[in-house]
């Protein structure tokens, strides 16, 4: 049998200290351990994007890691995005821009974007299609979320939807 | 999909690594980004026993000004190779290479060293560093051996380093007057190449003086266009002698027909890519 391992991973900024099997994916250790189920699994073949995160600022597909590799480093999840119960710019884009229809890519595509926004603050179109490759959307056909990242790109001022970003309110509203 | 149980070691030092190798015995595994490694265990096809992660190695990551050569970390990962400035400036051929891996997520996490010793036939980054003429440091049990490329890729998803032994370095010379191109032919976004070609040229005197040409694709390993070499040293700077000369890409290659083309197309498409990687490489 193999041996467990402890690490101490801060995920959306608390500290976690776990004992893990080394095979744990870290996508597993989110959504099974930590119960952050806003990061999905899709493909669980490194192919579709679902469960991007971010590992110490860069985007990572969660289901090709082991949480082992994340110890003592810093992840961040779609429910870190957040900051004082407002939606992040991205989140609030996607929302307002109508870059989501069943939703199931949307955690993976804002990780992705913030990334590809960081990389590059400024991207063209093409830039942005590029930077979204990883991530694959049944739905939309794409056009949507493009404008959306776009418009932050842009410095477009969506303000305050009104939308809620805590978890207690959307699972009050009965959307879990 | 959940692989099969294993035991895990992450040392900070080569000769850490290179111990638990030895002591691990026949089933274990060294994990560098872990995007191939991870679908595979992923798939069971791979299940081994023990994982020694080399993640936390500091001195295999980075890229770093070694004289007349580059010695870049096998830990490196794809992103960084894709806009290192020393690379842009000695070896660009590997930065647009690595541009072209998978998606971002993938580049972020992937290594060099992982993509030269997985040696996918499709994989992107063993064509260029044949084409640079790179030679490969490895070390093991015995010591440290460096490796010319063209020594290194030895079958389908086999290269020189043997059980025990670690990609440490992979050792560029600079180039300097030479223009390059990777030119990659894929189906969709985010996918392996169905064929691509590195292309390496300098330029004197209007004409091309040499030339290094690198295939993805067209065998079991990544091939030198020898004959095309050839036939550009000296070829005028000019379209049709250029096409003329990289109509032999296909020579001496043995592609695999699969779902994405059958080995008749892939040979058109190494003469056609070929053509365009050097009069690209050339500033045509
Ligand atoms: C969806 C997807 C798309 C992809 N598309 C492409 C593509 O278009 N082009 C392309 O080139 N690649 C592609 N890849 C593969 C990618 O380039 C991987 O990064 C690369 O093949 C393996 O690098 P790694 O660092 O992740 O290695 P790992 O997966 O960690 O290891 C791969 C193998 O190499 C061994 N190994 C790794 N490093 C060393 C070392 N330093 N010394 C000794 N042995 C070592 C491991 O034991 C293992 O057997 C894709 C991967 C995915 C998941
Ligand atoms: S679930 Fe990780 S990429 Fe699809
Ligand atoms: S909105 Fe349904 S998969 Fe993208």
């Amino acid at each position: 049998m193999a041996s467990s391992k402890t690490i101490t991973v801060e995920v959306d900024d608390v500290s976690y200290t776990d004992d893990v099997e080394p095979r744990l994916l870290l996508v597993q250790y989110l959504r099974e351990r930590l119960g952050k189920t806003g990061t999905l699994i899709g493909c669980d073949t490194t192919n579709c994007g679902a469960c991007t995160v971010h590992l110490d600022g860069v985007s990572v597909k969660s289901c090709t890691m082991f949480a082992v590799q994340a110890d003592g480093h810093q992840v961040t999840t779609i429910e870190g995005m957040a900051t004082d119960g407002k939606l992040a710019p991205l989140q609030e884009a996607f929302h307002q821009c109508h870059a989501l229809q069943c939703g199931f890519c949307t955690p993976g595509m804002i990780m992705q974007s913030a990334s590809l926004l960081k990389e590059n603050p400024h991207p063209s179109e093409a830039e942005i299609r590029d930077g979204l490759e990883g991530n694959l959307c049944r739905c939309t056909g794409y056009q949507n979320i493009v404008a959306a990242v776009k418009s932050v790109a842009d410095g477009v001022e969506y303000g305050d939807s009104g939308v809620s970003a805590s978890l207690e309110d959307a699972q009050n509203a009965g959307v879990s | 999909m959940i692989p099969s149980p294993f035991d895990y070691a992450a040392p900070t030092t080569v000769a850490q690594a290179l111990d638990l190798l030895a002591d691990a015995g026949d089933d274990v595994k060294v994990l560098a980004g872990g995007q191939s490694l991870i679908p595979v265990m992923k798939l069971r096809m791979a299940d081994p026993t023990m994982v020694v992660d080399l993640g936390r190695i500091s001195e295999l990551t980075g890229v770093t000004d070694d004289g007349d050569s580059l010695l870049i970390g096998a830990m490196t990962p794809h992103h960084v190779i894709a806009k290192d400035l020393l690379i842009a400036t000695y070896a660009p051929l590997l930065a647009q290479a690595a541009a072209t891996v998978a998606d971002p997520q993938v580049r972020h996490r992937g290594t060099l060293g992982g993509a030269l010793v997985h040696a996918d036939p499709a994989g992107d980054m063993p064509a260029p560093v044949l084409a640079l003429d790179a030679t490969l440091v490895v070390a093991g049990p015995h010591g440290e051996r460096s490796i010319a490329a063209a020594d290194f890729f030895q079958g389908y998803f086999t290269t020189a380093v043997q059980e025990g032994e670690i990609l440490t370095h992979i050792r560029i010379p600079k180039y300097v007057g030479w223009g390059s191109h990777y030119e990659k032919f894929t189906r969709v976004a985010q996918q392996w190449s169905i064929v691509a070609v590195a292309a390496m040229v300098r330029v004197e005197g209007g004409a091309i003086a040499a030339a290094r040409i690198g295939l993805t694709n067209m065998a079991s390993t990544p091939l030198r266009a020898r004959g095309v070499e050839a036939a550009l040293a000296g070829c005028a700077l000019e379209a049709d002698a250029i096409a003329t000369a990289c109509a032999q890409a296909a020579d001496g290659t043995e592609p695999a027909s699969d779902l994405n083309g059958d080995a008749a197309y892939r040979r058109h498409l190494s003469q056609v890519l070929t053509k365009r990687a050097v009069l690209s490489a050339a500033g045509l």
